[in-house]
């Protein structure tokens, strides 16, 4: 499943890690700053809001040098993944990232069949049939157990104001 | 002789018809959890926790703690058929299972597995009865210096027992800590770290993270490696069972140690996981068959899984009796116990006996339906299998939305899961630890609230954490946990220049 054959490209795992410990370390950075925004001496009562996260950000700046250190003097040629498991990778996380950016707007239901649909019929490619009654199903089957049985309200949209449910 | 009694009241609580029920449905809904290839015992239970909020605590973490147990067992069943382990603990059991299942003999494999899981368990929740109330009642004395200690010291065990570079652990950590640490200061009442952010005043709900990095994590990484699920039919018939529960004892000193080995690593917060590997490691190194171990020995399914499952129960002591919790799943039952209105901690068995009985009694009873549940039931959860991820990715995404939404009924929240998704793909990929990172989350305000009460009592003097005998027994354990791979070395090295010479 994971042998790459060696005609296989991607991006290094060596440049991959370094950069999320850069990530890490800007995390870090970050932290540091709000913390000192929030003050990190002793107030009148005691150590203030910015005390403890201030000494946080401190070790995770160190933490991801030493990491970032530690990549470049061990890192190899190993790939991080193909070019195209990365593919397959966006390929899920962009169509999620339209279904939760849409779902404030259509609500969670529309959106969920959309997805569903989406993913069975372009990604699986499968017959419609077997596409409509699965994506149609599942929020079918989620209403009634999230809203009715365990009454546990899910983001609606204007179809079901429409439906008035 | 009171603890006997209180459990006798615990299984009064547990055995009433709806918690039966609840038990059933969590043990179901957790063998397919388990099964399921980006469903994992953390994020399942997290994502089923606000189905929860309306029912009454008891019944909720029943339910909860079920759901854990069958993912537990479920966990096994596609290590040995198809090869794939459906959780992190059960990497160890594919190794001498898958080969079984192979040799035709996947159901003494799956017996074997599911019995020891259970013998595992058994072991683990007759410690927690005997022991909990001690350290509970013993923890009641704890002041904040102690109590800062005892997570001081879980954490340090992180670093020095898991198998990721130490700084990768202590860097995930930290940036849990730092997000439990956003929006409202617990005690100054100030607000920290939201950069004008009107999202971010509540900080981050670790459930979120828990969906984001364990689910949608799981399933980027299932994705890139293009899953196809291949492996052989299951069929347990009674004669199998009876024949495999014949040839079992003659591993009860492998089950024992098992046992033993799962119930510490699961106290100290290393987990079910590496439980799992030691003991398979061990058990080849003392067994006599040894030598066939990886080849479809079934000492190889028993040591794991044993292991696995102590560890895994075993991780609800020192969250129940100190709230402490001792893997990522144990810290969102936690995290529950927050939301139901009960304050984890030594004050849960004096407040709460109830509660606490009731779930420790339902311990008993849930393994035990696990187990039958398991053994008559193999061929449909199997069959959950061959239901192609194209179709099980889109539903476990859209359950994750869900799960994620219904926390605080914000759809911010469920972008918030997305990045935590992609973050976690990159950081495991990157082998950085996941599970440290999410018991920071949950224990950040309570850990930095003990750490500022107990420099506020000493002046901002560190001495405060080594002032008396108890305190300073801790904190030395936690320095000890955090440099054991460095002591470690030093003594192999110490040993191979005295062998030398």
């Amino acid at each position: 499943m994971t042998t790459h054959s060696s005609g296989a490209a991607g991006p290094k795992h060596k440049v991959v890690e370094a950069g999320v410990a850069l990530l890490i370390a800007i995390f870090g950075i970050v932290v540091i700053v709000g913390s000192l925004k929030a003050g990190i001496n002793w107030g009148a009562e005691g150590p203030r809001a910015g005390f403890f996260p201030f000494y946080i950000g401190l070790f995770i700046i160190v933490s991801s040098a030493i990491n970032f250190w530690h990549v470049l003097r061990d890192g190899d040629g190993e790939l991080f993944a193909e070019w195209t498991q990365l593919r397959q990778v966006m390929s899920v996380v962009i169509p999620t990232a339209i279904y939760v950016g849409a779902m404030p707007f259509t609500g969670l239901y529309l959106a969920s069949i959309i997805f569903i649909g989406y993913f069975m019929r372009w990604l699986g490619k499968y017959r419609w049939v077997t596409v409509l009654a699965v994506a149609l199903g599942m929020p079918i089957v989620t209403y009634f157990i999230f809203e009715r049985y365990f009454m546990v309200p899910l983001p609606k949209g204007p179809i079901e104001d429409w439906l008035g449910i | 002789m009171e603890e006997l009694v209180n459990l006798f009241h615990g299984f009064a609580v547990a055995l009433q018809p709806f918690n039966i029920m609840v038990m059933l449905l969590g043990i179901v809904l957790g063998v397919i959890i388990g099964v399921l290839p980006g469903l994992g015992g953390a994020n399942g239970v997290a994502i089923l926790l606000p189905l929860t909020f309306s029912m009454p605590p008891t019944s909720a973490i029943i339910m909860l703690s079920c759901i854990y147990w069958g993912a537990l067992f479920g966990g096994a069943i596609t290590s040995i058929l198809f090869n794939i382990p459906g959780e992190p603990w059960s990497v160890a059991t594919t190794f001498d299972g898958y080969p079984m299942a192979q040799q035709g003999k996947a159901g003494e494999a799956l017996t074997a597995a599911f019995t020891s899981s259970f013998v595992g368990a058994l072991f683990a929740v007759i410690m927690i009865t005997l022991v909990a109330p001690l350290v509970a009642s013993f923890a009641l004395q704890f002041g904040p210096a102690e109590k800062f200690a005892v997570y001081f010291l879980a954490f340090c065990s992180f670093v020095g027992l898991s198998k990721e570079p130490p700084f990768k652990t202590i860097a995930a950590m930290m940036m849990g800590f730092a997000l439990a640490a956003v929006g409202l200061d617990s005690i100054t009442g100030q607000l920290r770290l939201t950069f004008g952010f009107t999202e971010l005043l509540n900080g981050f709900d670790f459930l979120i993270a828990v969906i984001g990095l364990f689910g949608i994590g799981e399933i980027l990484i299932t994705m890139e490696e293009g899953l196809a699920f291949r492996g052989g039919k299951a069929k347990i018939d009674l004669k199998v069972v009876l024949q495999t529960w014949k040839s079992l004892p003659k591993y009860w000193m492998t089950m024992l140690r098992s046992c033993f080995i799962g119930c510490w690593m699961g106290i100290t917060p290393a987990g079910a996981t590496p439980a799992s590997f030691m003991s398979y490691g061990i058990a080849k190194r003392v067994s006599k068959n040894g030598k066939n171990f990886g080849k479809g020995e079934i000492e190889g399914v028993v040591a794991p899984e044993t292991a696995a499952h102590a560890a895994g129960t075993a991780a609800l002591l020192p969250m129940l009796s100190l709230g402490v919790p001792g893997s990522p799943t144990a810290a969102v039952l936690l995290g529950g116990l927050l939301i139901w209105g009960l304050q984890p901690g030594p004050m849960l068995f004096v407040e709460q006996k109830e509660f606490v009985w009731g779930l420790i009694a339902s311990m008993y009873l849930g393994n035990l339906f696990g187990l039958i549940v398991v053994l008559t039931c193999v061929p449909i959860f199997a069959a959950i299998l061959r239901v192609p991820f194209s179709i099980i990715a889109p539903l476990i995404l859209v359950l994750c939305a869900i799960g994620a939404y219904s926390v605080h009924s914000s759809t911010f929240d469920v972008m918030l899961m997305l990045v935590f998704g992609v973050v976690g793909y990159l950081l495991k990929k990157c082998n950085y630890p996941l599970a440290p990172l999410v018991l920071a989350i949950v224990l950040g305000d309570k850990a930095e609230e003990a750490f500022r009460q107990s420099l506020l009592g000493s002046q901002g003097s560190l001495g405060i954490f080594f002032s008396n005998p108890l305190v300073s027994t801790i904190m030395v354990l936690g320095l000890i946990a955090l440099f054991w791979s460095v002591i470690q070395e030093g003594f192999t090295r110490l040993k191979t220049r005295t062998a030398a010479a």
